[in-house]
């Protein structure tokens, strides 16, 4: 064994070789920390649960690592060790009955390791959300959100506010097929199951003025890439403020055009699937409430963002924008665009 | 046909279409298999490289949202149950009666059958390209995304039938590998003797004996949900979406060890005799392959850990998964104590070995970590499982595979690839398949998830998907220059020899390639390593007796027929009931020709 210096070198390089690819793909990995280039990172947890998450997978992260190492250096060194050579002879033996309970119980100790604080952070993480919880129900459509706050009456879409500090109970629904609720900031996924609901809880612990990032993760359809949302989680003072303005029926609209676009909803059929509250013909619930719409910062769950120019690409084919959208077509005149955008934009 | 006694049989001297399309002789069925495997293993890859191809930049224009979920569909069900399991079932073909110093499988033409069925299915899936379009509901086909409400196209039609073709061919083969194994082991291969490989295979046998009726179970109900109007798993009526998930990970999780035992039995093999040593802990690494199998049946759930079980199962479904990383740590350990001490011959087989023990200990590490069910909330349906799952399957079950062939391949055709062009290829395979999947681990934990189409470009995922997709190219290029080289190998004369590697298993007791009726004499196995053995005892190889009466069994076409028949079943239930109609009467018809039919 050993031997020739050449032999040494080999075995050196390859431990450094290990190491120096090892501190390469943490640097990669440490990029995730940057919050700012990367918004969905897994791993600036803003929330009471998510940092319980990603304290476990921190630990699970330095077990993983220890493993990796250990076998990538091993794996390299026997295989420069033992490369055959001139005068080498191959050791003939079946086996080593104490070797193998060592490395038996090495794997029993890491997974129990990992257990532990996954079964204790389980244990927090599960238990029923408190009294004091802000009730939301998530439901999921193809391919948007529909977010209701019960207790405060407010249906709104794409786009949830949140107050800091407060738990928020989340209850999981889908009205059509499997959707998954996901902010990578603030909780792990759950299933938007049809049939039956889900729920989760979790307490935002930092507001600031950028959203949350979220997105569907359960591939459901044609435009699953496209069904993403925002999560704002403001002061309780900004929150208050929102949702008493959304509890709020529409503005009446006051500019002429904007007054004509109003007629031009009921005329174009987009009450049949939309709800304004306070235009009394618009009550249709297949597509998302727009009561607000005029304040929301995307458009189709973060297709697009929100400008002018872009309520009017999207009014004027859905799914030419969005693949598979179930807003259709409605070939409308470019009039018919110009009175319903100055329409929409005023429903702040 | 005649029936053969005699020295030898006409089966191989005979040539040409007919005698293949005919053949019951384990090897050709086995040959077949593996040319078969890997073709659809390249066009797997090409959709692979297509899926890629949009995803390199953001909001790329490659492919529009529903052929890109056509293609991500396509490259799993090709992958695995056209590519990866086929070319293990090549494996198992050729070389199980060799191990085992058979002269055939139990059942000849039930192979020839399983082959033909498999063929049918495979052709049938790719059909549904240009008859409507393929399935776009992912190769885990979710309700009710699946049902015919929300998946209109014929597509899911086609994977629901095409999965129950090809669930068919594999029930038949893993029975007759079974039996062949347990029932047709030469004088002294008791089964503590049998080669790990051989092992492995038994177990892929009983995992796929217990989980394809579970499968068929649940496309069938799908079948009758959307043909026929049932309801076993659409809310609305009072089924269940939940059932549905259930019974395929039932199947489903078993099925990644059935891709991936085939290939630790490969490197089982491959290690001992290129560091010309014996296997390391023989009776750990089989107990610890058949308490995977085992283990296997009682993980599925860990694949819904999102869906609202409730902290119950998740605990139970978390800790059976985090028990079965323990076996799978042995046998790693195993290979590593297998190299300890030895004097290593690397060749390219070796090199693919080796990798594999590195590849695969980097797909077990994530997986024992997404067994924590809490971390798993944050990497289920990301990038990081799909880092995770091709590194087992890739760095895995395809290192395992192209081991296989290099270590194999002079006994199959007498010829030895080449080495320096199978270092080149090997390398450039190495790097193309970590720049590819490695940085998928970094866009998970970025919260990118899977099977979108599409992404935006401030969300710092641009670089690493750049980067897996040169990688994916670079990964393409090694796997053509593997090509390359069987080209440039099968022009030049079979010269390997019987034994270029001094194998320590009955295949390379034979001559390269092995005749019709693999041995003269049925060999006597003495100990583990049969030929390692009697080259330290100086026993001789049996003499042939002057009048060696052997009987093979002689072609026969009615396979061929019964598989016509499953074919038109299928088609029939993807189109008009007469078509199945016609079918059942010509697969009666080759049951009774095939009963009837003389075998010696
Ligand atoms: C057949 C039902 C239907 C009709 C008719 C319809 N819509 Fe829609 N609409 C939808 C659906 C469904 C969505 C969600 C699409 C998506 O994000 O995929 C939607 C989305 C929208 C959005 C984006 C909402 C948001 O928060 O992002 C606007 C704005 C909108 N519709 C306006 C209109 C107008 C104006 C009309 C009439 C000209 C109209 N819709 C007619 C179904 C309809
Ligand atoms: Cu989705
Ligand atoms: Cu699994």
């Amino acid at each position: 064994m050993g031997g020739s210096p050449g032999r040494m070198i080999g075995i050196i390089g390859s431990l450094v070789l290990v190491g120096v690819v090892t501190v390469l793909i943490y640097l990669a990995f440490a990029e995730s920390f940057d919050a700012v280039r990367q918004p969905m990172t897994t791993f600036v947890p803003k929330s009471d649960q998510a940092n319980l998450i990603h304290g476990v997978y921190q630990f699970v992260f330095i077990l993983a690592a220890a493993v990796f190492v250990f076998i990538m250096a091993l794996t390299l060194v026997f295989s420069i060790m033992y490369r055959e050579r001139p005068g080498q002879v191959a050791r003939q033996f079946h086996g080593n009955s104490r070797l193998e309970v060592i490395w038996t119980l090495v794997p029993v100790l890491i997974v129990v390791a990992i257990a532990v604080p996954t079964y204790s952070a389980m244990a927090s993480i599960t238990k029923p959300a408190p009294e004091n919880a802000l009730k939301v129900i998530a439901i999921g459509h193809q391919w948007w959100w529909e977010f209701r706050y019960p207790e405060l009456g407010i249906t709104t879409a794409n786009e949830l506010h949140l107050p800091v500090d407060r738990p928020v109970s989340v209850t999981l629904e889908s009205k059509d097929v499997i959707h998954s609720f996901w902010v990578p900031a603030l909780s792990g996924k759950v299933d938007n199951m049809p049939g039956h609901d889900n729920h989760l809880w979790f307490t935002p612990n930092e507001a600031r003025a950028e959203p949350y990032l979220g997105q569907c993760a359960e591939f459901c359809g044609l435009s699953h890439a496209n069904m993403r949302f925002r999560v704002f989680v403001n002061t309780t003072a900004q929150f208050d403020t929102w949702a008493a303005s959304n509890k709020a029926d529409r503005v009446t609209p006051s500019v002429a055009l904007a007054q004509a676009g109003e007629q031009q909803f009921v005329a174009s059929g987009c009450i049949g699937c939309h709800t304004v509250r306070g235009q009394a013909s618009a009550a249709g619930v297949i597509g998302p409430d727009l009561t607000h719409v005029g304040s929301r910062t995307t458009i189709a769950s973060g297709t697009l963002d929100h400008t002018p120019e872009n309520l009017r690409k999207w009014l004027a084919n859905p799914p030419g924008v969005k693949p598979g959208s179930l807003m259709p077509n409605l070939n409308l005149s470019p009039e018919a665009l110009d009175k319903l955008v100055a329409y929409l934009e005023g429903l702040k | 046909m005649a029936t053969a006694i005699g020295m030898t049989t006409h089966t191989q001297e005979e040539t040409g279409l007919w005698s293949w399309l005919t053949t019951v002789d384990h090897k050709r069925i086995g040959t077949v298999y593996a040319v078969a495997g890997f073709l659809f293993f390249l066009l797997g890859g090409l959709e692979a490289l297509a899926v890629r191809t949009q995803l390199a930049v953001p909001n790329g224009v490659v492919l529009d949202a529903d052929r890109y979920n056509q293609f991500f569909t396509m490259h799993a069900l090709t992958m695995i149950f056209l590519g990866v399991m086929p070319m293990g079932a090549g494996f198992f073909n050729y070389f199980i009666p060799l191990q085992i110093g058979a002269r055939d499988v139990a059942f000849p033409r039930l192979n020839a059958l399983s082959l033909w069925i498999f063929l049918s299915g495979g052709i049938l899936l790719n059909a549904s390209f240009f008859l409507g379009g393929a399935p776009n509901g992912g190769w885990f086909g979710y309700a009710p995304l699946s049902s015919i409400e929300y998946a209109k196209t014929s597509g899911m039609n086609f994977y629901v039938v095409a999965l129950l073709v090809l669930g068919l061919s594999s029930l038949m083969a893993s029975l007759n590998f079974a039996v062949t194994i347990i029932n047709m082991r030469p004088p002294g291969m008791s089964m503590m003797r049998l080669p790990v490989f051989i092992w492995m295979t038994l177990v892929v046998t009983f995992l796929l004996i217990l989980s394809l009726p579970v499968l068929t179970v649940a496309l069938l109900q799908l079948y009758f949900d959307r043909m026929w109007g049932t309801a076993f798993f659409s809310p609305a009526a009072g089924g269940d979406p939940i059932l549905w998930q259930h019974l395929f990970w039932i199947f489903g999780h078993p099925e990644v060890y059935v891709l991936i035992l085939p290939s630790m039995g490969i490197v089982s093999e491959v290690l001992p005799v290129m560091a010309r040593k014996p296997l390391f802990g023989y009776s750990a690494i089989v107990f610890a392959g058949a308490s995977i199998g085992v283990l296997g049946f009682g993980v599925w759930a860990h694949h819904m850990f999102t869906t609202g079980l409730g902290p119950v199962p998740q605990v139970v479904f978390s800790a059976s998964t985090m028990a079965i990383g323990v076996p799978t740590g042995i046998k790693i350990f195993n290979w590593l104590g297998t190299m300890y001490g030895g004097n290593i011959r690397f060749v390219t087989a070796t090199y693919y070995a080796v990798a594999f023990i590195a590849l695969f200990t980097i797909g077990g590490i994530s997986g024992v970590m997404h067994a924590s069910p809490p971390v798993d909330g944050q990497h289920q349906d990301s990038y990081f499982v799909v880092a995770h799952l091709h590194y087992v399957l890739v760095g895995g079950a395809i290192m395992g595979i192209f081991s296989g062939i290099y270590y194999w391949f002079p006994k199959m055709t007498g010829r030895l690839l080449d080495e320096k062009l199978g270092m080149i290829s090997f390398w450039t395979m190495f790097a193309g398949l970590n720049l590819t999947f490695f940085p998928m681990h970094f866009l998970g934990l970025a919260g990118m998830p899977r099977r979108i189409y599409t992404y935006d470009a401030d969300l710092g995922w641009d670089t690493w998907n750049m980067v897996a997709t040169l990688g994916s190219y670079t990964l393409g290029i090694g796997i053509l220059l593997f090509l390359v080289n069987f080209v440039i190998t099968m022009r030049k004369p079979a010269d390997a020899g019987n034994d270029p590697w001094g194998g320590a298993t009955l295949e390379w007791a034979t001559t390269s390639p092995p005749p019709a009726h693999n041995f003269e004499v049925i060999p006597e196995v003495r100990d583990r390593d049969p030929l390692w053995y009697d080259r330290d005892h100086n026993i001789a190889p049996a003499v042939v007796p002057e009048h060696n009466h052997i009987h093979m069994p002689p072609p026969s076409y009615f396979p061929l027929i019964i598989s016509l028949g499953v074919l038109l079943i299928a088609v029939g239930a993807l189109s008009h009931l007469a078509v199945t109609a016609l079918g059942v009467v010509i697969v009666l018809y080759g049951i009774w020709g095939w009963a009837l039919e003389p075998t010696d």
